[in-house]
Protein backbone atom coordinates (compact mmCIF):
# COMPACT_ATOMS: atom_id res chain seq x y z
CA UNK A 1 0.00 0.00 0.00
CA UNK A 2 2.62 2.41 0.68
CA UNK A 3 5.66 3.02 -1.84
CA UNK A 4 8.49 2.23 0.37
CA UNK A 5 6.85 -1.67 0.43
CA UNK A 6 7.89 -2.62 -2.81
CA UNK A 7 11.08 -4.53 -0.78
CA UNK A 8 9.97 -5.56 2.90
CA UNK A 9 13.59 -7.37 3.39
CA UNK A 10 15.10 -4.44 4.09
CA UNK A 11 12.05 -2.79 6.11
CA UNK A 12 12.85 -1.81 9.99
CA UNK A 13 10.83 -3.52 12.13
CA UNK A 14 7.66 -0.86 12.01
CA UNK A 15 8.28 -0.11 8.76
CA UNK A 16 7.57 -3.89 7.93
CA UNK A 17 4.60 -4.10 10.42
CA UNK A 18 2.53 -1.57 8.58
CA UNK A 19 3.48 -2.79 5.17
CA UNK A 20 2.36 -6.42 6.69
CA UNK A 21 -0.68 -5.35 8.48
CA UNK A 22 -1.71 -3.21 5.41
CA UNK A 23 -1.40 -5.94 2.69
CA UNK A 24 -4.12 -7.20 0.38
CA UNK A 25 -4.89 -10.26 2.35
CA UNK A 26 -5.20 -8.33 5.58
CA UNK A 27 -7.86 -5.81 3.84
CA UNK A 28 -10.00 -8.84 3.52
CA UNK A 29 -9.23 -9.41 6.99
CA UNK A 30 -10.30 -6.07 7.93
CA UNK A 31 -13.43 -6.73 5.53
CA UNK A 32 -14.71 -9.71 7.26
CA UNK A 33 -14.99 -7.75 10.22
CA UNK A 34 -17.38 -5.52 8.10
CA UNK A 35 -19.05 -8.91 7.84
CA UNK A 36 -19.80 -9.87 11.43
CA UNK A 37 -21.15 -6.34 12.04
CA UNK A 38 -23.15 -6.84 8.66
CA UNK A 39 -24.31 -9.85 10.06
CA UNK A 40 -25.41 -8.54 13.74
CA UNK A 41 -26.94 -5.24 12.04
CA UNK A 42 -28.93 -8.08 9.46
CA UNK A 43 -29.86 -10.57 11.88
CA UNK A 44 -30.71 -8.49 15.06
CA UNK A 45 -34.27 -7.49 13.35
CA UNK A 46 -35.12 -10.31 11.52
CA UNK A 47 -34.73 -12.45 14.54
CA UNK A 48 -36.52 -10.11 16.40
CA UNK A 49 -39.60 -10.22 14.03
CA UNK A 50 -39.31 -13.87 14.14
CA UNK A 51 -39.64 -13.79 17.91
CA UNK A 52 -42.29 -11.53 17.67
CA UNK A 53 -44.12 -14.56 15.14
CA UNK A 54 -43.08 -16.97 17.64
CA UNK A 55 -44.21 -15.16 20.92
CA UNK A 56 -47.84 -14.25 18.74
CA UNK A 57 -48.41 -17.73 18.09
CA UNK A 58 -47.64 -19.35 21.19
CA UNK A 59 -49.84 -17.45 22.47
CA UNK A 60 -52.55 -17.87 19.95
CA UNK A 61 -56.13 -19.29 20.68
CA UNK A 62 -56.18 -21.89 17.97
CA UNK A 63 -54.63 -24.81 19.04
CA UNK A 64 -52.02 -25.92 16.65
CA UNK A 65 -50.73 -22.54 15.95
CA UNK A 66 -50.29 -22.47 19.93
CA UNK A 67 -48.17 -25.78 19.28
CA UNK A 68 -46.62 -24.74 16.51
CA UNK A 69 -45.07 -21.34 18.63
CA UNK A 70 -44.23 -23.10 21.58
CA UNK A 71 -42.77 -26.15 19.97
CA UNK A 72 -40.98 -23.77 18.25
CA UNK A 73 -39.21 -22.42 21.17
CA UNK A 74 -38.79 -25.65 22.88
CA UNK A 75 -36.73 -27.71 20.33
CA UNK A 76 -34.08 -24.70 19.32
CA UNK A 77 -33.70 -24.32 23.29
CA UNK A 78 -33.44 -27.70 23.97
CA UNK A 79 -30.57 -28.86 21.45
CA UNK A 80 -27.08 -27.52 21.12
CA UNK A 81 -27.26 -24.43 18.69
CA UNK A 82 -24.43 -25.25 16.82
CA UNK A 83 -25.95 -27.99 15.68
CA UNK A 84 -28.56 -26.06 14.43
CA UNK A 85 -25.90 -24.14 13.12
CA UNK A 86 -24.49 -27.13 11.00
CA UNK A 87 -28.40 -28.26 10.18
CA UNK A 88 -30.16 -25.85 9.12
CA UNK A 89 -27.32 -24.43 6.56
CA UNK A 90 -27.81 -27.93 4.69
CA UNK A 91 -31.47 -28.13 5.17
CA UNK A 92 -32.20 -24.51 4.10
CA UNK A 93 -30.33 -25.03 1.14
CA UNK A 94 -31.73 -27.87 -0.10
CA UNK A 95 -35.29 -26.95 0.72
CA UNK A 96 -34.90 -24.05 -1.31
CA UNK A 97 -33.29 -26.58 -4.19
CA UNK A 98 -36.02 -28.52 -3.60
CA UNK A 99 -38.77 -26.11 -4.14
CA UNK A 100 -37.17 -24.30 -6.99
CA UNK A 101 -36.67 -28.00 -8.66
CA UNK A 102 -40.78 -28.71 -8.19
CA UNK A 103 -41.27 -25.78 -9.80
CA UNK A 104 -38.80 -25.55 -12.69
CA UNK A 105 -38.46 -28.65 -13.69
CA UNK A 106 -41.80 -30.47 -13.24
CA UNK A 107 -40.69 -32.90 -16.17
CA UNK A 108 -37.82 -34.55 -14.10
CA UNK A 109 -37.96 -38.03 -12.91
CA UNK A 110 -35.38 -39.36 -11.78
CA UNK A 111 -35.52 -39.14 -7.64
CA UNK A 112 -33.93 -36.06 -5.92
CA UNK A 113 -32.23 -38.34 -3.67
CA UNK A 114 -29.70 -40.98 -5.05
CA UNK A 115 -28.03 -42.93 -2.32
CA UNK A 116 -25.64 -40.04 -1.07
CA UNK A 117 -26.64 -37.38 -3.38
CA UNK A 118 -29.03 -34.60 -3.64
CA UNK A 119 -29.11 -34.46 -7.50
CA UNK A 120 -32.14 -31.40 -8.56
CA UNK A 121 -32.04 -30.02 -12.31
CA UNK A 122 -29.03 -27.24 -13.27
CA UNK A 123 -31.80 -24.93 -13.70
CA UNK A 124 -32.98 -25.29 -9.81
CA UNK A 125 -29.67 -24.81 -8.52
CA UNK A 126 -28.74 -22.21 -6.26
CA UNK A 127 -27.20 -19.94 -7.27
CA UNK A 128 -26.74 -21.14 -10.58
CA UNK A 129 -23.90 -22.71 -11.70
CA UNK A 130 -22.88 -20.42 -14.10
CA UNK A 131 -23.23 -17.15 -11.48
CA UNK A 132 -20.31 -15.25 -10.92
CA UNK A 133 -17.81 -15.74 -7.31
CA UNK A 134 -19.97 -12.80 -5.77
CA UNK A 135 -23.45 -14.47 -5.56
CA UNK A 136 -21.94 -17.95 -4.44
CA UNK A 137 -20.75 -15.71 -1.33
CA UNK A 138 -23.63 -13.31 -0.89
CA UNK A 139 -26.15 -16.87 -1.18
CA UNK A 140 -23.74 -18.08 1.55
CA UNK A 141 -24.20 -15.38 3.85
CA UNK A 142 -28.32 -15.02 3.38
CA UNK A 143 -27.94 -18.64 4.30
CA UNK A 144 -25.96 -17.81 7.62
CA UNK A 145 -28.57 -14.79 8.11
CA UNK A 146 -31.54 -16.60 7.83
CA UNK A 147 -29.87 -19.61 9.98
CA UNK A 148 -28.90 -17.41 12.94
CA UNK A 149 -32.03 -15.24 12.81
CA UNK A 150 -34.11 -18.71 13.54
CA UNK A 151 -31.94 -19.55 15.88
CA UNK A 152 -31.83 -16.56 17.85
CA UNK A 153 -35.91 -15.46 16.75
CA UNK A 154 -36.48 -18.74 19.39
CA UNK A 155 -34.47 -17.15 21.80
CA UNK A 156 -36.04 -13.94 21.14
CA UNK A 157 -39.77 -15.34 21.04
CA UNK A 158 -39.24 -16.76 24.63
CA UNK A 159 -38.14 -13.16 25.59
CA UNK A 160 -40.76 -11.87 24.34
CA UNK A 161 -43.71 -14.44 25.53
CA UNK A 162 -42.70 -13.34 29.07
CA UNK A 163 -42.72 -9.72 28.58
CA UNK A 164 -46.14 -10.19 27.07
CA UNK A 165 -47.32 -12.14 29.87
CA UNK A 166 -45.57 -9.65 32.31
CA UNK A 167 -47.62 -6.41 31.09
CA UNK A 168 -50.39 -6.23 34.13
CA UNK A 169 -53.54 -7.87 33.55
CA UNK A 170 -55.64 -5.09 34.61
CA UNK A 171 -54.56 -3.05 32.03
CA UNK A 172 -55.67 -6.00 29.35
CA UNK A 173 -59.05 -6.07 31.37
CA UNK A 174 -59.65 -2.12 31.61
CA UNK A 175 -59.02 -2.78 27.58
CA UNK A 176 -61.58 -4.71 26.92
CA UNK A 177 -64.25 -2.90 29.39
CA UNK A 178 -63.79 -0.17 26.79
CA UNK A 179 -64.98 -2.35 24.59
CA UNK A 180 -61.61 -2.80 22.40
CA UNK A 181 -61.81 -6.08 20.19
CA UNK A 182 -59.10 -8.79 20.97
CA UNK A 183 -57.14 -7.19 17.93
CA UNK A 184 -57.49 -4.00 19.22
CA UNK A 185 -56.14 -4.90 23.09
CA UNK A 186 -53.23 -7.00 21.67
CA UNK A 187 -51.81 -3.70 18.91
CA UNK A 188 -52.73 -0.68 21.61
CA UNK A 189 -52.28 -1.82 24.99
CA UNK A 190 -50.11 -4.99 25.15
CA UNK A 191 -47.44 -4.71 22.49
CA UNK A 192 -46.97 -0.49 23.67
CA UNK A 193 -46.43 -1.57 27.06
CA UNK A 194 -44.53 -4.81 26.90
CA UNK A 195 -40.87 -3.66 25.98
CA UNK A 196 -40.13 -2.03 29.30
CA UNK A 197 -40.14 -5.45 30.45
CA UNK A 198 -38.85 -7.14 27.29
CA UNK A 199 -35.78 -5.03 27.25
CA UNK A 200 -33.47 -6.97 30.26
CA UNK A 201 -34.28 -10.10 27.73
CA UNK A 202 -33.10 -8.84 24.63
CA UNK A 203 -30.22 -7.00 25.73
CA UNK A 204 -28.82 -10.07 27.28
CA UNK A 205 -29.53 -11.57 23.90
CA UNK A 206 -27.72 -8.97 22.08
CA UNK A 207 -24.68 -9.81 24.03
CA UNK A 208 -25.35 -13.49 23.11
CA UNK A 209 -25.56 -12.83 19.85
CA UNK A 210 -22.37 -11.02 19.56
CA UNK A 211 -20.50 -13.74 21.10
CA UNK A 212 -22.26 -16.29 18.54
CA UNK A 213 -21.14 -14.37 15.58
CA UNK A 214 -17.95 -16.43 15.18
CA UNK A 215 -19.67 -19.93 14.50
CA UNK A 216 -20.27 -18.31 10.86
CA UNK A 217 -17.13 -19.65 10.43
CA UNK A 218 -19.14 -22.78 10.51
CA UNK A 219 -21.05 -21.53 8.14
CA UNK A 220 -18.86 -21.88 5.57
CA UNK A 221 -18.52 -17.75 5.28
CA UNK A 222 -15.12 -16.09 5.10
CA UNK A 223 -15.02 -14.61 8.32
CA UNK A 224 -12.40 -13.11 10.86
CA UNK A 225 -11.92 -16.50 11.83
CA UNK A 226 -11.47 -18.11 8.73
CA UNK A 227 -9.01 -15.24 7.76
CA UNK A 228 -7.33 -15.19 11.02
CA UNK A 229 -6.36 -18.92 10.98
CA UNK A 230 -5.41 -17.98 6.92
CA UNK A 231 -2.83 -15.32 7.65
CA UNK A 232 -1.40 -16.28 11.42
CA UNK A 233 -0.25 -19.72 9.83
CA UNK A 234 3.37 -20.23 8.74
CA UNK A 235 4.50 -18.47 5.49
CA UNK A 236 7.36 -19.05 4.01
CA UNK A 237 9.19 -16.48 1.54
CA UNK A 238 8.72 -18.61 -1.40
CA UNK A 239 4.47 -18.20 -1.21
CA UNK A 240 4.84 -14.42 0.08
CA UNK A 241 7.06 -11.11 0.43
CA UNK A 242 6.22 -11.21 4.63
CA UNK A 243 7.99 -14.42 5.86
CA UNK A 244 6.62 -15.23 9.49
CA UNK A 245 6.45 -17.76 11.83
CA UNK A 246 3.18 -19.16 13.51
CA UNK A 247 1.08 -16.28 14.34
CA UNK A 248 -2.15 -17.76 15.16
CA UNK A 249 -2.05 -17.19 18.56
CA UNK A 250 -1.69 -13.71 18.16
CA UNK A 251 -4.76 -12.96 15.69
CA UNK A 252 -6.88 -15.24 17.79
CA UNK A 253 -5.64 -13.09 20.82
CA UNK A 254 -6.78 -10.02 18.70
CA UNK A 255 -9.95 -11.10 17.91
CA UNK A 256 -10.52 -11.44 21.68
CA UNK A 257 -9.95 -8.18 22.81
CA UNK A 258 -12.20 -6.98 19.54
CA UNK A 259 -14.81 -9.48 21.03
CA UNK A 260 -14.35 -7.81 25.24
CA UNK A 261 -13.88 -4.42 23.60
CA UNK A 262 -17.25 -4.88 21.70
CA UNK A 263 -19.27 -6.46 24.82
CA UNK A 264 -18.23 -3.85 26.64
CA UNK A 265 -19.46 -1.40 24.77
CA UNK A 266 -22.59 -2.56 24.14
CA UNK A 267 -23.05 -2.33 28.07
CA UNK A 268 -22.47 0.88 28.44
CA UNK A 269 -24.74 1.94 25.73
CA UNK A 270 -27.35 -0.74 26.99
CA UNK A 271 -27.70 0.77 30.14
CA UNK A 272 -27.94 4.04 28.83
CA UNK A 273 -31.08 2.67 27.38
CA UNK A 274 -32.15 1.16 29.84
CA UNK A 275 -31.60 4.17 32.47
CA UNK A 276 -33.76 6.28 29.53
CA UNK A 277 -36.41 3.57 29.54
CA UNK A 278 -36.89 3.00 33.36
CA UNK A 279 -37.23 6.94 33.45
CA UNK A 280 -40.61 7.82 34.66
CA UNK A 281 -42.07 4.18 34.66
CA UNK A 282 -43.96 2.73 37.61
CA UNK A 283 -41.13 0.03 38.46
CA UNK A 284 -38.59 -0.27 41.20
CA UNK A 285 -35.92 0.93 38.45
CA UNK A 286 -37.82 4.30 38.05
CA UNK A 287 -38.60 4.35 41.63
CA UNK A 288 -34.81 4.60 42.07
CA UNK A 289 -34.24 6.92 39.96
CA UNK A 290 -36.54 9.46 40.73
CA UNK A 291 -35.34 8.90 44.51
CA UNK A 292 -31.59 9.64 43.73
CA UNK A 293 -33.12 13.02 41.99
CA UNK A 294 -35.12 14.21 44.58
CA UNK B 1 -24.36 -57.47 9.59
CA UNK B 2 -26.50 -56.73 12.81
CA UNK B 3 -27.24 -53.74 14.87
CA UNK B 4 -25.77 -56.12 17.82
CA UNK B 5 -22.60 -56.54 16.33
CA UNK B 6 -22.75 -52.75 15.02
CA UNK B 7 -23.32 -51.68 18.82
CA UNK B 8 -19.97 -53.75 19.65
CA UNK B 9 -17.55 -52.55 16.19
CA UNK B 10 -18.71 -48.99 17.24
CA UNK B 11 -19.90 -48.80 20.46
CA UNK B 12 -17.09 -47.26 22.36
CA UNK B 13 -15.55 -46.14 19.10
CA UNK B 14 -15.02 -42.41 19.61
CA UNK B 15 -12.69 -43.38 22.87
CA UNK B 16 -11.04 -46.11 20.40
CA UNK B 17 -11.94 -49.23 21.15
CA UNK B 18 -13.35 -51.41 18.72
CA UNK B 19 -13.77 -51.09 14.58
CA UNK B 20 -10.76 -48.60 13.67
CA UNK B 21 -12.51 -47.41 10.18
CA UNK B 22 -15.97 -45.56 10.05
CA UNK B 23 -18.41 -47.24 7.90
CA UNK B 24 -18.11 -45.07 4.48
CA UNK B 25 -20.89 -46.40 2.67
CA UNK B 26 -24.86 -47.52 2.98
CA UNK B 27 -25.14 -46.20 6.69
CA UNK B 28 -27.62 -47.98 8.52
CA UNK B 29 -30.00 -46.04 11.00
CA UNK B 30 -28.11 -48.42 13.70
CA UNK B 31 -24.65 -47.39 12.60
CA UNK B 32 -25.78 -43.65 12.91
CA UNK B 33 -27.25 -44.39 16.47
CA UNK B 34 -24.49 -46.01 18.20
CA UNK B 35 -21.34 -43.76 16.62
CA UNK B 36 -23.47 -40.44 17.73
CA UNK B 37 -24.14 -42.08 21.32
CA UNK B 38 -20.59 -43.47 21.04
CA UNK B 39 -19.62 -39.80 20.77
CA UNK B 40 -21.74 -38.32 23.66
CA UNK B 41 -19.33 -40.39 25.98
CA UNK B 42 -17.38 -37.42 25.19
CA UNK B 43 -19.80 -34.83 25.58
CA UNK B 44 -20.34 -36.60 29.12
CA UNK B 45 -16.74 -36.56 29.98
CA UNK B 46 -16.24 -32.75 29.34
CA UNK B 47 -19.47 -31.78 30.90
CA UNK B 48 -19.30 -33.43 34.10
CA UNK B 49 -15.68 -32.93 34.66
CA UNK B 50 -15.64 -29.29 34.10
CA UNK B 51 -18.56 -28.76 36.04
CA UNK B 52 -17.11 -30.57 39.42
CA UNK B 53 -13.75 -28.85 39.23
CA UNK B 54 -15.36 -25.36 38.09
CA UNK B 55 -17.82 -25.78 40.71
CA UNK B 56 -14.94 -25.47 43.18
CA UNK B 57 -13.48 -22.52 41.49
CA UNK B 58 -16.22 -20.53 41.06
CA UNK B 59 -17.72 -20.52 44.76
CA UNK B 60 -13.44 -19.01 45.22
CA UNK B 61 -13.82 -16.76 42.73
CA UNK B 62 -17.62 -15.67 43.29
CA UNK B 63 -15.94 -15.20 47.07
CA UNK B 64 -13.33 -13.22 45.62
CA UNK B 65 -15.54 -10.68 44.11
CA UNK B 66 -17.74 -10.35 47.20
CA UNK B 67 -14.82 -9.34 49.29
CA UNK B 68 -14.10 -5.98 50.10
CA UNK B 69 -9.96 -6.39 50.10
CA UNK B 70 -9.32 -4.70 46.25
CA UNK B 71 -6.24 -7.55 46.24
CA UNK B 72 -8.58 -10.66 46.04
CA UNK B 73 -11.52 -8.38 44.05
CA UNK B 74 -10.14 -6.93 41.00
CA UNK B 75 -8.55 -10.71 39.98
CA UNK B 76 -11.78 -12.28 39.93
CA UNK B 77 -13.47 -9.57 38.55
CA UNK B 78 -10.97 -9.57 35.93
CA UNK B 79 -11.09 -12.72 35.32
CA UNK B 80 -15.21 -13.16 35.54
CA UNK B 81 -15.24 -10.29 32.39
CA UNK B 82 -12.32 -11.80 30.31
CA UNK B 83 -14.62 -15.54 30.20
CA UNK B 84 -17.74 -14.23 29.67
CA UNK B 85 -17.15 -11.10 27.52
CA UNK B 86 -15.77 -13.34 24.65
CA UNK B 87 -17.04 -15.88 22.99
CA UNK B 88 -15.71 -19.50 23.88
CA UNK B 89 -15.37 -20.43 20.70
CA UNK B 90 -12.73 -18.14 20.13
CA UNK B 91 -11.76 -19.13 23.65
CA UNK B 92 -10.85 -22.38 22.43
CA UNK B 93 -8.86 -21.56 19.14
CA UNK B 94 -6.36 -19.00 21.71
CA UNK B 95 -6.04 -21.62 23.81
CA UNK B 96 -5.36 -24.27 21.62
CA UNK B 97 -2.73 -21.97 19.55
CA UNK B 98 -1.27 -21.06 22.65
CA UNK B 99 -0.81 -24.50 23.76
CA UNK B 100 0.89 -25.28 20.65
CA UNK B 101 3.76 -22.42 21.07
CA UNK B 102 4.13 -23.69 24.42
CA UNK B 103 4.67 -27.19 23.02
CA UNK B 104 7.53 -25.99 21.30
CA UNK B 105 9.05 -24.23 24.18
CA UNK B 106 8.59 -27.61 26.91
CA UNK B 107 8.07 -30.85 26.16
CA UNK B 108 5.42 -30.54 29.37
CA UNK B 109 3.00 -29.22 27.05
CA UNK B 110 2.31 -32.19 24.82
CA UNK B 111 -0.67 -33.25 26.13
CA UNK B 112 -2.44 -29.77 26.40
CA UNK B 113 -2.77 -29.53 22.57
CA UNK B 114 -5.09 -32.60 22.87
CA UNK B 115 -8.65 -32.17 23.77
CA UNK B 116 -8.92 -34.44 26.46
CA UNK B 117 -6.55 -31.81 28.61
CA UNK B 118 -6.38 -28.54 26.41
CA UNK B 119 -10.59 -28.33 26.19
CA UNK B 120 -11.11 -29.37 29.08
CA UNK B 121 -9.05 -26.61 31.03
CA UNK B 122 -10.44 -24.18 28.78
CA UNK B 123 -14.14 -25.62 29.68
CA UNK B 124 -13.16 -25.09 33.36
CA UNK B 125 -12.08 -21.75 33.16
CA UNK B 126 -15.18 -20.99 31.40
CA UNK B 127 -17.64 -22.43 33.41
CA UNK B 128 -16.03 -21.03 36.76
CA UNK B 129 -16.16 -17.62 35.17
CA UNK B 130 -20.38 -18.11 34.45
CA UNK B 131 -20.42 -20.11 37.65
CA UNK B 132 -18.86 -17.41 39.97
CA UNK B 133 -21.06 -14.43 38.49
CA UNK B 134 -24.25 -16.98 39.26
CA UNK B 135 -22.58 -17.79 43.13
CA UNK B 136 -21.72 -13.91 43.36
CA UNK B 137 -24.94 -12.71 42.27
CA UNK B 138 -26.66 -15.72 45.12
CA UNK B 139 -24.31 -14.34 47.49
CA UNK B 140 -25.76 -11.00 47.59
CA UNK B 141 -28.83 -11.49 48.24
CA UNK B 142 -28.48 -13.97 51.15
CA UNK B 143 -31.05 -12.82 53.72
CA UNK B 144 -29.41 -9.95 56.37
CA UNK B 145 -31.57 -12.32 59.21
CA UNK B 146 -29.63 -15.27 58.37
CA UNK B 147 -26.15 -14.31 58.89
CA UNK B 148 -27.42 -12.03 61.95
CA UNK B 149 -28.65 -14.73 63.41
CA UNK B 150 -25.11 -16.54 62.81
CA UNK B 151 -23.43 -13.93 64.50
CA UNK B 152 -26.19 -13.93 67.60
CA UNK B 153 -25.35 -17.88 68.00
CA UNK B 154 -21.26 -16.80 68.26
CA UNK B 155 -20.45 -17.95 64.74
CA UNK B 156 -17.63 -16.28 62.89
CA UNK B 157 -15.37 -16.68 59.92
CA UNK B 158 -14.95 -20.51 58.73
CA UNK B 159 -17.85 -21.89 60.68
CA UNK B 160 -20.25 -19.07 59.80
CA UNK B 161 -19.14 -19.45 56.08
CA UNK B 162 -19.53 -23.10 55.64
CA UNK B 163 -23.07 -23.62 58.16
CA UNK B 164 -25.25 -20.83 56.54
CA UNK B 165 -23.55 -18.74 53.92
CA UNK B 166 -22.09 -21.10 51.96
CA UNK B 167 -25.43 -23.37 51.59
CA UNK B 168 -28.08 -20.68 51.48
CA UNK B 169 -26.00 -19.01 48.39
CA UNK B 170 -25.87 -22.52 46.77
CA UNK B 171 -29.76 -22.68 47.72
CA UNK B 172 -30.54 -19.56 46.22
CA UNK B 173 -27.85 -19.94 43.16
CA UNK B 174 -29.21 -23.31 42.12
CA UNK B 175 -32.00 -22.90 39.42
CA UNK B 176 -29.55 -20.81 37.62
CA UNK B 177 -26.87 -22.91 38.19
CA UNK B 178 -29.00 -25.69 36.80
CA UNK B 179 -29.20 -23.47 33.66
CA UNK B 180 -25.47 -23.36 33.24
CA UNK B 181 -25.44 -26.79 33.77
CA UNK B 182 -27.36 -27.57 30.76
CA UNK B 183 -25.61 -24.83 29.15
CA UNK B 184 -22.00 -26.06 29.50
CA UNK B 185 -23.02 -29.67 28.63
CA UNK B 186 -24.26 -28.10 25.23
CA UNK B 187 -21.19 -26.17 24.80
CA UNK B 188 -19.03 -29.03 24.73
CA UNK B 189 -20.17 -29.66 21.20
CA UNK B 190 -17.77 -26.76 20.29
CA UNK B 191 -14.65 -28.55 21.14
CA UNK B 192 -13.84 -30.48 17.84
CA UNK B 193 -14.78 -27.45 15.82
CA UNK B 194 -12.49 -25.22 17.00
CA UNK B 195 -8.65 -26.27 16.12
CA UNK B 196 -8.68 -29.30 18.79
CA UNK B 197 -8.00 -31.97 16.51
CA UNK B 198 -10.08 -35.04 16.74
CA UNK B 199 -7.29 -37.67 16.95
CA UNK B 200 -8.01 -41.07 14.70
CA UNK B 201 -11.13 -39.55 14.26
CA UNK B 202 -12.40 -40.08 17.99
CA UNK B 203 -14.70 -37.39 18.34
CA UNK B 204 -17.82 -36.01 20.09
CA UNK B 205 -21.33 -36.65 19.19
CA UNK B 206 -21.19 -33.47 16.53
CA UNK B 207 -18.73 -34.44 15.50
CA UNK B 208 -19.83 -37.90 13.97
CA UNK B 209 -23.24 -35.90 13.31
CA UNK B 210 -21.27 -34.01 10.90
CA UNK B 211 -19.29 -37.11 9.59
CA UNK B 212 -22.83 -38.63 8.55
CA UNK B 213 -24.02 -35.28 7.00
CA UNK B 214 -20.58 -34.26 4.94
CA UNK B 215 -21.27 -38.16 3.95
CA UNK B 216 -24.40 -38.73 2.83
CA UNK B 217 -25.81 -34.88 2.28
CA UNK B 218 -28.62 -35.53 4.44
CA UNK B 219 -28.64 -33.60 7.76
CA UNK B 220 -32.61 -34.96 8.56
CA UNK B 221 -31.34 -37.86 10.20
CA UNK B 222 -28.15 -37.52 11.99
CA UNK B 223 -28.90 -34.04 13.38
CA UNK B 224 -31.96 -35.71 14.74
CA UNK B 225 -30.35 -38.27 16.48
CA UNK B 226 -27.99 -36.02 18.09
CA UNK B 227 -30.84 -33.66 19.07
CA UNK B 228 -32.55 -37.28 20.51
CA UNK B 229 -29.65 -37.61 22.38
CA UNK B 230 -29.06 -34.19 23.98
CA UNK B 231 -32.56 -33.62 25.00
CA UNK B 232 -32.70 -36.93 27.04
CA UNK B 233 -29.45 -35.93 28.69
CA UNK B 234 -30.77 -32.68 29.61
CA UNK B 235 -33.80 -34.31 31.16
CA UNK B 236 -31.23 -36.24 33.28
CA UNK B 237 -29.71 -33.03 34.14
CA UNK B 238 -32.80 -31.12 35.27
CA UNK B 239 -33.88 -34.29 37.01
CA UNK B 240 -30.78 -34.51 39.33
CA UNK B 241 -30.42 -31.46 40.01
CA UNK B 242 -33.67 -30.80 41.13
CA UNK B 243 -33.25 -33.85 43.77
CA UNK B 244 -30.08 -31.85 44.53
CA UNK B 245 -32.69 -28.57 45.02
CA UNK B 246 -34.79 -30.59 46.90
CA UNK B 247 -32.44 -31.54 49.45
CA UNK B 248 -30.96 -28.22 49.80
CA UNK B 249 -34.58 -26.11 50.37
CA UNK B 250 -35.64 -29.61 52.24
CA UNK B 251 -35.63 -27.02 56.00
CA UNK B 252 -38.28 -24.73 54.33
CA UNK B 253 -42.16 -24.91 54.58
CA UNK B 254 -43.86 -26.18 51.85
CA UNK B 255 -45.09 -23.39 49.80
CA UNK B 256 -41.64 -21.46 50.60
CA UNK B 257 -39.91 -23.86 48.19
CA UNK B 258 -38.27 -22.37 45.16
CA UNK B 259 -40.25 -24.28 42.60
CA UNK B 260 -37.30 -25.20 39.39
CA UNK B 261 -38.03 -22.68 36.90
CA UNK B 262 -35.86 -23.53 34.05
CA UNK B 263 -34.98 -20.48 31.97
CA UNK B 264 -33.26 -20.56 28.16
CA UNK B 265 -30.14 -22.26 27.65
CA UNK B 266 -27.69 -19.93 25.23
CA UNK B 267 -24.66 -19.47 23.37
CA UNK B 268 -21.93 -17.84 25.01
Amino acid sequence: MFSYCSDPDTLGTFGWFSCYLSNGVHMSFYLSFVKVLLLLAITAPVALGFGFLGAMASRSRVLPLRWLGKGYIAIVRGVPDIAFFLFFVIALDQMFEWTRHQILCPDWTDPVRQGNDFLVCPQAKLPLGTSPEWMHETYGFFLAVITFALVFGAFAANVLFGAMRAVPRPQLETAEAYGMSHRQTFWRILVPQMWVYALPGLSNLWMVLIKATPLLFLLGVEDIVYWARELGGTKTSRFTSYPHGDWRMWYFLFLLVFYLGFTRISEIVLDRIMKRLTFGQATAGGEAQRKAAA
Amino acid sequence: MSCWQTIQDYGLRSIGIGERLLPKTDFTLCEQFTLIGSGMIWNIYFGVLALITGFFFASALAIGKASSNRLYRKPAEWFIFLFRGSPLFIQFFFAYFLFLNLKGVHPFFDPFTAAWLGALIVLFLNTSAYTAEIFYGALLSIPKGDVEAADAYGMSGWPRFRRIVWPTMLRLAWPAYTNEAIFLFHATTLVYFSGFPAWRQKGDALYYASYFADKTFNPFIPYPILAFYFIIFTLIIVGVFGLINNRLNRHLPGERRSKMRLRPNLIR
